[in-house]
């Protein structure tokens, strides 16, 4: 792998830089960005914009997978999230919905990391659980209908913009910072990566591998409540049906885009999120493209396999291999 | 592991369950709600045979809904559009479902990944595939359909064992005698028991897991075809997160998901288990459709749990048990 890719993150970029080309041929105003009304527009900003939310999510569900672990659940908790903001919104201030939100993501994330950590269940199971069940609390949430309301506060969230950038972004990049500083700045990230590379092993040696676990899912949590407020900011409602359907795949392929092995052990935050944008670059060219959204799903596919063979165990064995032959030859 | 089998716990439910309906509304305990009940359920108690294959080897399958939906479109187009006969459209498309399983079995052996991501990216490819041959509902007029929908047993009461629900038996009966009784079943539990020991003990892994996933995908097929009777159309998005109904059934139905333990018939209840709560829920009328996912997801914990109390159990130290047993 080392004899292919020089540096960690090379390939990620080269992806994105690729696809962007492509965007710019399919459609010459692509790098566009016009300034007004104090916001900035254009595609660029629209691919920021609409990734927001699997970025969001990618960032919790990395460290998850760092742990050797997957949350299956964080569509879920997004809708349960958003149908709990929409359903304050108009009668409560922005910081009450904000907290009740964000706690409802904190106690679900809990829930799946008590699962994992304390019960010892299989992280796609215990994370099934809620998966399956969430979407029915979302819709119990809402009594089925989709819940609208107009409070400017939420309103903002979603469509407002700080510096000409669209709030959501804003949060996005703070939330990555944020996450950066705390796992980078200080032991935690490699603890966690301790505890996903041999749980036993980081036991003995005096990790405490179940605070670990915990604390990933429910950072996770906390992530997919983000996304899910800002996705119900940004329709000014809350759909439990639809909210967040199926993001979680989304936010998986951005994470193994992004290098993260699903064997844990290693991750990095940025290319996760690097990760999401190559999604949503791809998804923001199909529609551009003229092509029938349809073609996302092909598309999509085709990519996970390759960026699945390129990560094999055993195709990186047969590189390892090649370098060495290489190398010993005069 | 001692005690009551989970598929019996499953069984015990299942019947409580039933039971505590039928005294709310007598109405259940009639033969034309079980016949209806395996109707409904028909596909759903086909595919899960298939996952209950894979999940027992310790893999799993999230292409399978996908893969329902490919078939219904692909056998709408191939007899309404290019006039193919309805049985060779059927051989067609359950060739091609069982070898799409037999190429995921054979990536995930060969490239030694995680049967998750590439079931997953065969998901998209599934369901991508289906929205390129069509996003629209194509109802299926052939003749064989009417027939096979005004095929039905007559049961005493009143009730109809439809074609589909006669299908769906033969295959979970099929499933269990092929798990239970033949070399195969045993190589499937072997490598959910461990890979390595399997592999030491001379199963042929690769071959095995190319066929379990072969076999998960042609049931898949089957299911698409059954589906499609059910429906009388092929569409695009028909049996999307039927991945997620069918590895919960297969929970409920008592099989472990790290592989290893598990029983075809467990599954057959666990599905009738879930098609009971949606019945309840549709008897009842005030009840809204969310309790059936919430149901669902108690479901799951509960019997996760128990299984997790019984591997606990199994796994204590030997003196101690030995001394309990004599």
């Amino acid at each position: 792998m080392t004899a292919l890719l020089p540096r960690r993150g090379l390939a990620q970029i080269l992806a994105l830089i690729v696809i962007l080309a492509v965007d710019r041929v399919v459609s010459p105003q692509f790098f566009d960005l016009r300034l007004q009304d104090g916001r900035l527009f254009g595609s660029l900003i629209d691919v920021l914009n609409r990734g927001t939310p699997v970025a969001l999510l990618s960032l919790g569900m990395v460290l998850v997978i760092a742990t050797r672990g997957i949350d299956l659940s964080v569509g879920a908790v997004m809708a349960i999230c958003g149908a709990i903001a929409a359903s304050l919104a108009d009668t409560h201030s922005l910081a009450v919905v904000l907290a009740a939100a964000l706690g409802a993501g904190l106690i679900c994330g809990l829930w799946n990391g008590f699962l994992v950590a304390v019960l010892g269940m299989q992280p796609i199971v215990a994370t099934l659980i809620l998966m399956v069940a969430g979407r029915g609390i979302a819709q119990l949430i809402t009594e089925g209908r989709i819940v609208t309301f107009s409070s400017p506060d939420l309103v903002w969230l979603g469509n407002g913009s700080v510096l000409g950038l669209p709030v959501p972004v804003v949060i996005a990049l703070g939330m990555l910072i944020l996450t950066g500083a705390v796992v980078r700045g200080s032991a935690l990230g490699l603890l966690i990566e301790a505890t996903g590379g041999n749980a036993r092993a980081s036991e003995l040696a005096g990790v405490g591998t179940r605070a670990m676990i915990l604390s990933v899912y429910v950072w996770c949590g906390v992530c997919a409540a983000l996304a899910g407020v800002i996705a119900a900011a940004d329709i000014m409602g809350a759909d439990a049906n639809n909210a967040g359907l199926w993001l979680e795949l989304d936010a998986i392929l951005a994470v193994v885009i992004g290098g993260t092995s699903l064997f844990g052990g290693r991750f990095s935050l940025v290319l996760a999120v690097l990760g999401a944008l190559i999604i949503q670059t791809m998804n923001t060219g199909i529609l551009l493209s003229g092509y029938p959204p349809e073609f996302n799903l092909l598309v999509k596919a085709v990519v996970v396999l390759t960026v699945l063979l390129l990560q094999s165990p055993k195709l990186t064995g047969f590189a390892g291999i090649a370098a060495r032959l290489r190398r010993t030859k005069p | 592991m001692r005690g009551l089998p989970p598929a019996l716990i499953t069984a015990i439910v299942l019947v409580a369950g039933f039971a505590a309906c039928a005294v709310q509304f007598p109405n259940i305990a009639s033969t034309r709600v079980v016949g209806n009940l395996l109707t409904d359920n028909a596909f759903l108690g086909i595919v899960a045979a298939g996952m209950t294959f894979v999940i027992i080897s310790g893999g799993i399958d999230l292409s399978v809904g996908s893969v329902i939906g490919f078939t219904t479109v692909f056998v709408a187009l191939a007899i309404e559009r290019w006039g193919m006969p309805p049985l060779v459209a059927f051989v067609v498309v359950i060739a091609l479902s069982a070898a799409f399983g037999a190429a995921m079995g054979a990536v995930i052996h060969v490239f030694d990944l995680p049967p998750f991501i590439v079931t997953l990216a065969g998901m998209f490819l599934a369901r991508g595939a289906s929205f390129l041959l069509s996003t629209e509902s194509i109802p299926i007029t052939a003749p064989i359909y009417s027939n096979v929908s005004d095929f039905a047993l007559r049961l005493p009461g009143g009730g109809r064992l439809t074609a589909i629900a006669i299908i769906m038996l033969a295959i979970v009966i099929g499933g269990a005698l092929l798990l239970h009784l033949t070399r195969f079943g045993a190589n499937v539990y072997a490598l959910g028991g461990s890979r390595t020991t399997a592999s030491l003990m001379g199963v042929a892994v690769g071959k095995m897991t190319v066929k379990i996933y072969m076999l998960s995908g042609l049931l898949a097929g089957i299911a698409g075809i059954v589906f499609s009777f059910y429906t009388s159309a092929g569409y695009s998005l028909s049996a999307v997160g039927v991945e997620l109904d069918t590895i919960a059934a297969v929970v409920i139905g008592g099989t472990l998901l790290t592989g290893g333990q598990g029983s075809v018939i467990g599954t057959f209840l666990g599905v009738l288990i879930q098609g009971l709560i949606q019945t309840y829920i549709n008897f009842d009328g005030t009840q809204s459709s969310w309790w059936t996912k919430i149901a669902t997801g108690i479901l799951l914990f509960a019997f996760i749990a128990l299984q997790q109390g019984l591997v606990a159990l199994a796994r204590r130290p030997l003196a101690k048990s030995a001394g309990a047993a004599t």
